[in-house]
């Protein structure tokens, strides 16, 4: 079964075609990675799944349904634009928030609730997150609890917005093999996006690279290649395999560094594609 | 002192106004709109100038203008409400207009001493009736909007995408705001809303990080500082807003010297790449 069917899609952000004429399907229990450069649609694709983004052609299946926000088969980690430096909430409050948040009234946990808060933290190893404040915590022990966070409702799908960025090498592992081994215990779909592809080749079945208004989707053997690449980008791209590695060149300089270096200079709403 | 009706009337008024201040100001902070919360205080002043120029109670100006003030900004959104140029224009506008009303209506000029500083001594009966309704409605409608204020507040993406009305939210509680300014404005005066709004709370905020003890500490704190601050004001013959911004202030200090002496938890693990950078792409 299909979890997400993307038909002939086009989503259009102030006049501007993020995707034209999509279509790809991903199966229940795929590990997707979503690349692709700055402003490619990466956030917009996410955004169009959880419902808050409406095509203007095409249709979006997401279980077989049209997106709804306040899906509970859904987990979604958003890209941490606003990190709150002072937030000074302890850990478990900040989850509780998002249990029945869209609901009026004020804010009360049954037992039940604070059992699965519980247990979600112990899995994410992140049990000593739930009375330290916010405005202590690392990026890394950040993402460990937003993850806690979406795994909350037993989804049955999860998408994950950058969730490595700014974050060091070995945090970064850590990340991957959380996700990774959820997914694979619960038999989850993941939709991990990010700017680097290396560090989830090991992690990812397929990849999903969107660029120039179009996507592809398949191994990384098919999609990360010269010519898809280079459609995709819009300009002549060399992709060089070495060690295991990949890189992704235009004229000798590697995009997805050149990006990621980009990405920290400049505010999230890039124009450019 | 507790022989007085006038004291009596001052505890009863400033406690009233100080829980109402404490709870709805924790959100402010929170939400890091307390400069917007300030500017309410402000646009209520020429609210109330406005309104005894034209013949109404200024209580009615007050209200009227600090309510259509906040949900103006909840409707602009984040154009109006996050940014802090724009806040400040909007204030000092104000302002302005509140002198104009003043200069056709020099007779308000003591009046006016009273709704900028506050005269918590001279609260009538009949305004502490009316001040208890004006308590209820905005904590029920702080009780009302309150899970999803939480939830919008903390992390607005996914409160979006859960099927949370942002804007509404905002515009709600921004109104919620406006009724505890009126309130407060009239116990400390415009100019000391932010002793009871935001010091309370942010000293808690400090002391502690849960949600529920955070939003009860903000209105104890408030409480204490305002009741402590009319005793104070009772035996100095100091002004008692004078008193409750000292205290406000003092108590914030104390928190954060308070807070830095402690050991930060445990920090064992922290990652160089994002230490004190913040996780913004």
């Amino acid at each position: 079964m299909n979890v997400i069917e993307f038909d002939h899609v086009t989503i259009r952000l102030g006049g501007r075609g993020v995707l034209v004429d999509a279509s790809f399907a991903i199966a229940q229990g795929e590990f997707i990675g979503v690349l692709g450069p700055n402003g490619a649609g990466k956030t917009t694709l996410m955004r169009a799944i959880v419902g808050l983004v409406r095509p203007s052609g095409g249709a979006i299946h997401v279980f077989d349904r049209a997106p709804r926000r306040g899906d509970p088969v859904i987990g979604y980690v958003p890209q941490l634009r606003t990190v709150m430096p002072d937030l000074r909430v302890r850990g478990f409050d900040f989850i509780a928030s998002s249990v029945r948040g869209e609901r009026w009234g004020i804010p009360v946990l049954s037992n039940l609730d604070r059992k699965a808060i519980e247990g979600k933290l112990a899995d994410a190893g992140a049990r000593e997150l739930a009375e330290r404040p916010l405005s202590d915590m690392s990026g890394g022990e950040r993402q460990r609890l937003l993850l806690a966070q979406a795994l909350l409702g037993e989804p049955r799908l999860l998408l994950l917005d950058e969730p490595l960025i700014s974050l060091d090498y070995r945090y970064q592992e850590e990340i991957i093999d959380l996700v990774r081994r959820f997914a694979r215990e619960r038999n989850i779909t993941v939709l991990f996006s990010a700017h680097e592809l290396n560090q989830l080749i090991g992690a990812l079945d397929r990849v999903l690279y969107l660029g120039n208004g179009q996507a592809a989707l398949g191994t990384v053997g098919e999609v990360v290649t010269g010519p898809v690449l280079s459609r995709l980008y819009g300009a002549r791209i060399d992709v060089v395999r070495a060690d295991g590695h990949i890189f992704v060149l235009s004229r000798g300089r590697d995009v997805e560094r050149c990006d990621h270096l980009h990405d920290h200079a400049h505010d999230h709403h890039h124009h450019h594609v | 002192m507790f022989e007085y009706d006038f004291m009596r009337s001052a505890f009863v008024a400033a406690g009233l106004a100080a829980v109402v201040s404490g709870m709805v100001g924790y959100f402010l902070v929170l939400r890091g709109q307390t400069f917007a919360g300030h500017a309410l205080g402000h646009i209520g002043f020429a609210g109330a100038t406005g309104a005894v120029l034209v013949g109404l109670a200024p209580v009615w100006g007050l209200v009227g203008f600090t309510l259509a003030a906040g949900i103006g900004m909840g409707v602009l959104g984040e154009r109006i409400s996050g940014r802090d140029v724009a806040v400040g224009a909007v204030l000092a506008l104000a302002l302005g207009f509140g002198l104009l009303f003043l200069h056709y209506y020099t007779a308000f000029a003591t009046e006016a001493t009273a709704l900028l500083f506050g005269n918590v001594l001279a609260v009538a009966p009949g305004t502490i009736a009316a001040l208890a309704v004006l308590s209820a409605v905005t904590l029920a409608s702080l009780a009302a909007i309150m899970r999803p204020l939480i939830f919008a507040s903390l992390q607005p993406e996914l409160a979006e995408a859960k099927g949370v009305p942002l804007r509404f939210v905002s515009t709600a509680f921004l109104a919620v705001v406006a009724l505890a300014v009126s309130e407060s404005a009239q116990i400390v005066g415009v100019l000391l809303v932010f002793s009871l709004t935001v010091g309370p709370p942010a000293t808690a905020q400090r002391l502690v990080t849960g949600l529920w003890s955070g939003l009860i500490l903000a209105a104890a704190l408030a409480v204490a500082e305002a009741w402590i601050g009319i005793g104070a004001a009772y035996y100095t013959d100091w002004p008692v807003s004078f008193c409750i911004s000292v205290l406000s202030a003092a108590g914030y200090l104390v928190a954060l010297i308070v807070g830095s002496g402690m050991p930060r938890s445990s920090r064992h693990t922290i990652d160089r790449a994002t230490e004190g950078r913040p996780l913004q792409p």
